[in-house]
């Protein structure tokens, strides 16, 4: 019998890991993939949390070399930070299956831009793999899992927003896996990236990418066409064909499920059948542009649709060629630091104390909100202090001087710790200070662990970092540890007293978030 | 083809308990037998700001989002969210907002996004017992009883 769950296509993805045997799930947590390797390990699977996304695709690399089926979770700007290892393990390639999953958020619903990863399977010379709903997560991840290790070869497998946190019925397949025990077999010609090896490396993966093309041309389930008439012709992926399937019922629907390397010929015989073909993809206009590279005759979307999501109305204007200005939805109510955030008091003192905020990824960034108004920068995870030593270089000495980072527990245990390398030994003249709001979790995603937690992804004792002892160690003048709540006089005259001296120094505000307390004694009760 | 879908939105503040409700309206609908999508984003927005999820159902549901002006029943759980999600509602669809629940009434404040499910199931095909199956699953147990009567509640108030 065919078990039927009611599954997110995050927790898809999860099953599916368990049930074709992948050994090792490891990430960093970020919206909206987190849940996957959270359920992963609700599930049996093992799953752990890297200190950061790099970190997470260097040991799920080490993993596949060793024959494990191996899966590497992220958001979308997770990619760019995993992007050296990612662009010559495509090289290398595994034994093991390696699928590298990236989750895009176009319409930035939580996350700092709304950039298309569909562009890296390109860059790095990988295939890629597109589900649109949970079912298709489920059976496209096990099949990507076949492909990769068919090839030797790590398969991207790029989620959206709508595709991870939609909930759908999903079937259970329920064919065992036979898994292999690892071990490492030693092939310098292909696992050392040396010049000599790389390039016969390179030729290999262009020769890999010309059979997986004409893989896709010829299988009969990675592409779905279906027929519903011969005016219009939709050439889609992912979410947008579920919308395309709704917004135009008369329009035959050409499905991609492995969109990178194209089945150029399926698509440019699909496009004869039709009148008038048309390209309906979130985000950039890839899709389009590669058609159109090859010679096929497809209409793509009007620039204002590459903003933001699709759904089923705006594809009916896409498809009405549609180009009036749309219906503005009011404005529903900000998201905001909780009332009772130990954050709250640390943005209140950078305000009255008129700084210039270089500010992080993390909740800590909503200081930006009325009544603090106390950010004036953020970029990217760590940026905080590479950035605000930056200004401290150039700037007179009256600004540099109001100069401060701030930086989260987690983010800073992710890429804070080479800010501060770098803070050491490019020292500015007026010194710099940087803060670290320590709530004790990675709150802004959902209360996950991190290495300085003391706890494993599945909230188990674990080792712990110690960011205060790390931090004296690299060398920085003054390392301070206060709560922010308990003493705020002292804390904004400690802050004043370090922003006026020329030293480098680090004040480490520590409070535990108040929305993780009650986990943080169910955790030390369960341990005893 | 895309068969009749039943479209239902749910709104309010994070931390009301939307994303619950709208979790078991989809798996009474699931249990059903229905094909049933939910769709909603979670991340920054659960930061106290405005929370909204998606639910539709029927014999074949495509897109998981409720196109704006199509949804059948709207729900929400803060009056000042109203405004904000009224263009969701069809032309003749039916809002069910906290108004419509004697919240003195509620043994706990908390349970009133199961209130309004029973508001809701009033004009829903799912039997009570489905309903309660569901509550059951989704809360701990001691929770179960002043749901049960937040529900009878809700499902009073429709009537």
């Amino acid at each position: 019998m065919v078990e039927k769950l009611l599954l997110s296509g995050d927790e898809a993805v999860a099953q599916a890991s368990l049930d074709c045997g992948v050994k090792m799930g490891v990430g960093y947590p970020g919206t909206p993939s987190t849940e996957i390797l959270e359920h992963f390990s609700t599930l049996g699977g093992h799953a752990q949390w890297a200190p950061n996304e790099k970190v997470a695709l260097e040991v799920g690399i080490g993993s596949a070399f060793a024959r494990a089926r191996t899966l590497v979770t992220m958001k979308h700007v997770g990619l760019n930070v995993a992007a050296d290892p990612l662009f010559t393990v495509a090289y290398t390639g595994t034994e093991g299956g390696l699928v590298i999953l990236t989750a895009d958020d176009p319409g930035m619903a939580s996350s700092q831009n709304e950039q298309d990863n569909r562009n890296y399977a390109v860059a790095a010379a990988l295939p890629m793999f597109e589900p649109s709903d949970s079912q298709e997560a489920y059976d496209l991840l096990i099949k990507a899992f076949e492909v990769s290790e068919q090839w030797k070869i790590p398969v991207l497998f790029r989620m959206t927003t709508r595709v991870c946190h939609s909930k759908c019925i999903t079937k259970r397949r329920t064919t065992p896996v036979t898994a292999v025990q690892p071990y490492f077999e030693r092939d310098i010609k292909t696992k050392v990236m040396v010049p000599a090896f790389a390039r016969i490396a390179h030729r290999a993966l262009r020769q890999k990418l010309t059979e997986l093309a004409q893989f896709n041309e010829s299988s009969t389930d990675l592409i779905v066409e279906f027929r519903r008439g011969d005016q219009i012709g939709i050439v889609t992926s992912g979410i947008s064909t579920q919308h395309s399937l709704e917004a135009a019922p008369d329009a035959s629907v050409l499905q991609l499920k492995m969109t990178y390397p194209l089945p150029l010929e399926r698509i440019a015989k699909f496009a004869k059948t039709v009148k008038r073909c048309v390209v309906v993809e979130e985000g950039d206009p890839w899709l389009e542009t590669q058609l159109r590279a090859a010679g096929i005759q497809v209409e793509g979307k009007p620039e204002m649709y590459r903003f933001g999501e699709l759904n089923v109305n705006r594809v009916r204007r896409i498809l009405a060629g549609d180009v009036s200005p749309e219906a503005v939805p009011p404005a529903g109510k900000p998201p905001q630091l909780c009332v009772g955030c130990p954050h709250r008091k640390a943005f209140e003192i950078f305000r009255d104390l008129d700084c210039i905020v270089s500010g992080d990824i993390g909740c800590y960034t909503l200081g930006v909100m009325a009544p603090f108004s106390a950010l004036d920068t953020c970029v990217c995870m760590g940026a905080s202090i590479g950035v605000a030593l930056g200004m401290r270089q150039v700037l007179a000495e009256n600004q540099a001087r109001r100069v401060i980072s701030v930086i989260g527990d987690s983010t800073f245990m992710h890429s804070g710790l080479t800010g501060i390398v770098d803070m050491v030994y490019n020292r500015p003249a007026a010194g710099h200070v940087v803060v670290i709001l320590d709530n004790g979790t990675t709150a802004m995603t959902g209360l996950q662990e991190h290495p300085g937690t003391g706890r494993s992804l599945d909230h188990s004792s674990a080792p712990s970092i110690v960011m205060e002892d790390v931090i004296r160690a690299m060398g920085v003048d003054n390392v301070d540890i206060c709560d922010p709540i308990k003493d705020p006089t002292a804390f904004k005259d400690l802050v004043k007293q370090r922003l006026a001296s020329n030293d480098i120094s680090v004040i480490i505000a520590r409070k535990p978030c108040i929305l993780a307390l009650a986990k943080f004694k169910q955790y030390e009760n369960n341990q005893g | 083809m895309i068969d009749k879908v039943v479209n239902v939105v749910f709104a309010g503040l994070g931390g009301q308990g939307v994303l619950k409700a709208s979790d078991i309206l989809a798996e009474v609908v699931f249990e059903s037998g229905l094909d049933v999508k939910k769709s909603e984003v979670h991340g920054m927005s659960q930061r106290g700001g405005s929370v909204s999820s998606d639910v539709r159902y029927g014999s074949k549901v495509a897109s998981p989002m409720v196109p704006d002006g199509e949804a059948e029943f709207l729900i929400v759980l803060d009056k000042t969210q109203v405004p904000v999600n009224e263009m969701r509602l069809k032309k003749d669809g039916c809002l069910i907002a906290p108004s419509k629940i004697d919240a003195g009434k509620l043994t706990n404040p908390k349970s009133l996004n199961v209130a309004l499910l029973g508001a809701l199931s009033s004009k829903l095909e799912f039997s009570e017992e489905a309903w309660f199956a569901v509550i059951k699953k989704n809360l701990p147990e001691k929770l179960h009883e002043v749901n049960f009567i937040a529900f009878r509640l809700g499902k009073e108030s429709l009537k």
